[in-house]
């Protein structure tokens, strides 16, 4: 038996070894038992159940409104921080930083743009809901409910100011990065925000070396700079922002009023908290401001003009993502190696494509015509998000007091306490303490005489 | 608190356009989830690998986020032919045909071979130890019944937005299915 079994098995590898996926198989006619063998049935184990998605959406609804309430009513950075320990737990390391919002704008575009393609109810919430909560009271998810800001928040031990140049720079990025994560998912139906999440390798403990060095990386710096993903690259938090630009209710430091101590200034890390800014004294002065604006008007439509001509031009190479373009591109190429004797995973996409060419050139084709659709449309936004920063630039907004910016502050709560009117509030100091804690706001101007500090001229 | 001040306050420009903005905002938002919602009658998708297309190229096994892999080889038992020298558990040309490990093609021996009666043995799968790399599926394909072949286990698949083995198949085997059907499964012998 086993010496025919042998030979059998030789002829068999002799001539069928080159054969293609095509080839028969079925052929041996199973067996009929006479013992009466019952054959076992094949599992089908059941993916995760409903209720644990439903179980999700529950928690981040009740973990936001615990955040606005800590943040707006509490005012207590300890409750922010405990809350967002908790978030670190169940989206982070219970659920694998899988589901999150972050990704989320990617399966909206996806659903918009392919038809087949439905967004899931869970994804459809987690997209909305923190949105919707950042138009009426800011950030609080980026407080407390999303895992990468909470680890990055804990991880925090020694701040360092990043210079105002360097933060308006880089505060184009997360627009930048949103319009790349939309265009490729619209585009290719790939997923590069959540390809290159540098958190999420750590909350499931494996990884890509690369990605695995480029969370280390985030994770060193972030004990340093606060929050560098959320402030410089999160595509979600570019949409939360401009929500919170214009949200009902902001976060205020002080509870009545200013003393312009800068004590705030100071308590945070991530540069939000924004000094007063007196109105000109002379109008004259904003002449420079109010040409450089026009210019920039002016010019907007030819910068978007030219970054969607570039953009159309980048998304050639960028097809080359897909992994069907990039096999008609190895199949097309005339000096491809010839297929090795043992073949590798690429070699056998080859022969795939050998087999049936027409398919996958058409298939192909129509990748590249999408990308370069998408191509205009993402390098148009480029070119809006950096002529609308260059006119935010020429801008002045007037502040009588310490304020955090509306786009820029994180609602974690690190001010409130080191605000002496709030201590004076909470009953831990006498309004004696405090000097020029008496509220004489109506009449004085914005800056007041005592304001202590090194002038600075604003932009 | 701000609200108050506001009311008695004359509304200043900053201020009516941050509410037109907010008014807008909620409307897009609320358009954006009444798209969402018209395709809301739509199943859920989960990522599977279809069996006629898959190439056995042993990715499965390196490229999920999850090690071991959530591919895992199923076997369709009435697709099989129970054969003594099976293609799919012994090496090419094997000393004998026992289950010594260095006659096993499984570099895990994740294949557990039983004596049915003669010459019948059955073959079933450890999923706690198999890692997905298809050497067996290749062989049971290549030379036997293809009653092995892979499949995306949904109790460990984390359904990634974009599943990174899918990204690196050869064979573009793998798809999004409904969730109500989430195999693509063999079933039984077709002719013969």
């Amino acid at each position: 038996m086993t010496m025919r079994g042998r030979s059998f098995y030789s002829l068999m590898l002799s001539g069928a070894a080159a054969a293609w996926n095509a080839v028969a198989e079925q052929r041996f006619p199973p067996p009929e038992f006479e013992s009466g063998h019952q054959l076992p049935v094949t599992t089908v184990p059941p993916p995760r159940a409903l209720w644990h998605e439903y179980a999700d959406v529950a928690v981040l609804l009740l973990c936001l409104g615990l955040a606005c309430y800590f943040v707006y009513r509490r005012r207590s950075r300890r409750s922010v921080l405990w809350l967002s320990v908790f978030s670190l737990i169940y989206f982070g390391f219970y659920r694998k930083g899988c589901i999150c919002p972050i990704g989320a704008p990617q399966n909206v575009a996806l659903g918009f743009f392919d038809p087949a393609y439905a967004v899931p109810l869970v994804v459809a919430v987690f997209f909305i809901a923190p949105l919707l909560v950042a138009l009426f009271a800011g950030r609080t998810f980026c407080a407390a409910v999303c895992p990468h800001g909470a680890l990055q928040d804990l991880l925090l031990v020694k701040p360092v100011k990043v210079p105002s140049w360097i933060e308006t720079g880089l505060s184009v990025l997360p627009y930048i990065y949103l319009g790349a994560g939309v265009f490729f998912a619209a585009a290719g139906s790939a997923f590069v925000i959540c390809r290159y999440d540098p958190f999420v390798p750590f909350f499931r403990l494996s990884g890509g070396l690369t990605m695995l060095t480029v969370g280390a990386g985030f994770i060193v710096v972030s004990m340093f700079i606060g929050r560098p993903y959320c402030r410089f690259l999160c595509p979600y938090g570019a949409l939360l922002r401009l929500a919170s630009l214009v949200s009902k209710w902001r976060v205020r430091i002080t509870p009545d009023f200013c003393t312009k101590c800068r004590l705030c200034e100071e308590s945070c890390p991530f540069g939000a908290i924004r000094e007063p800014v007196p109105p000109p004294a002379n109008p004259v002065e904003l002449a420079p401001d109010r040409r450089r604006l026009g210019l920039f008007l002016i010019a907007m439509p030819a910068l978007i003009a030219v970054f969607a001509f570039i953009g159309n031009r980048v998304a050639a190479p960028a097809a080359l993502v897909h992994p069907t373009v990039s096999l008609a591109e190895r199949y097309l190429d005339p000096a491809k190696p010839p297929p090795p004797k043992v073949p590798t995973p690429d070699s056998l996409a080859l022969e795939r494509a050998d087999h049936d060419p027409a398919s996958v050139l058409s298939d192909a084709a129509r990748i590249r015509r999408r990308f370069s659709r998408a191509g205009w449309w993402f390098g148009g936004l480029v070119g809006l998000v950096i002529g609308v920063r260059l006119i935010s630039l020429t801008l002045r907004p007037v502040r009588a007091d310490y304020e955090p910016d509306r786009g820029a502050c994180f609602a974690c709560g690190r001010c409130f306490m080191s605000c002496p009117n709030e201590r004076v509030r909470l009953g831990l100091l006498s309004p004696s303490e405090v000097p020029g804690a008496e509220p004489a706001r109506s009449n004085t101007p914005p800056v007041a005489a005592g304001y202590i500090g090194k002038p600075k001229t604003a932009v | 608190m701000a609200e108050q001040e506001n009311r008695s306050a004359p509304v200043t420009r900053r201020d009516f356009l941050r509410q037109g903005s907010r008014v807008a905002a909620l409307t897009g938002l609320g358009g954006v989830a009444g798209l969402l919602a018209s395709k809301l009658k739509a199943e859920t998708l989960v990522w599977q690998i279809d069996p006629a297309k898959c190439l056995r190229c042993g990715r499965c096994a390196t490229e999920c986020v999850l090690k071991p892999s959530a591919v895992k080889c199923v076997h369709a038992f009435a697709l099989c032919g129970y054969c003594e020298l099976c293609t799919g558990y012994f090496v090419p040309e094997p000393n004998e045909l026992n289950t010594a490990a260095e006659n096993q093609l499984c570099p895990v021996s994740a294949i557990k071979r039983r004596w049915i009666e003669d010459p019948y043995y059955e073959y079933t799968i450890d999923e706690t130890l198999c890692i997905g790399c298809g050497k067996c599926v290749e062989g049971c394909h290549r030379f036997g019944n293809g009653s092995l072949f892979l499949q995306v286990r949904h109790n460990l698949c984390l359904n990634c937005n974009e599943c990174s083995i899918a990204r690196a198949c050869p064979g573009d085997a793998f798809r999004r299915v409904p969730v109500s059907q989430p195999y693509l499964l063999k079933t039984s012998y077709s002719h013969g």
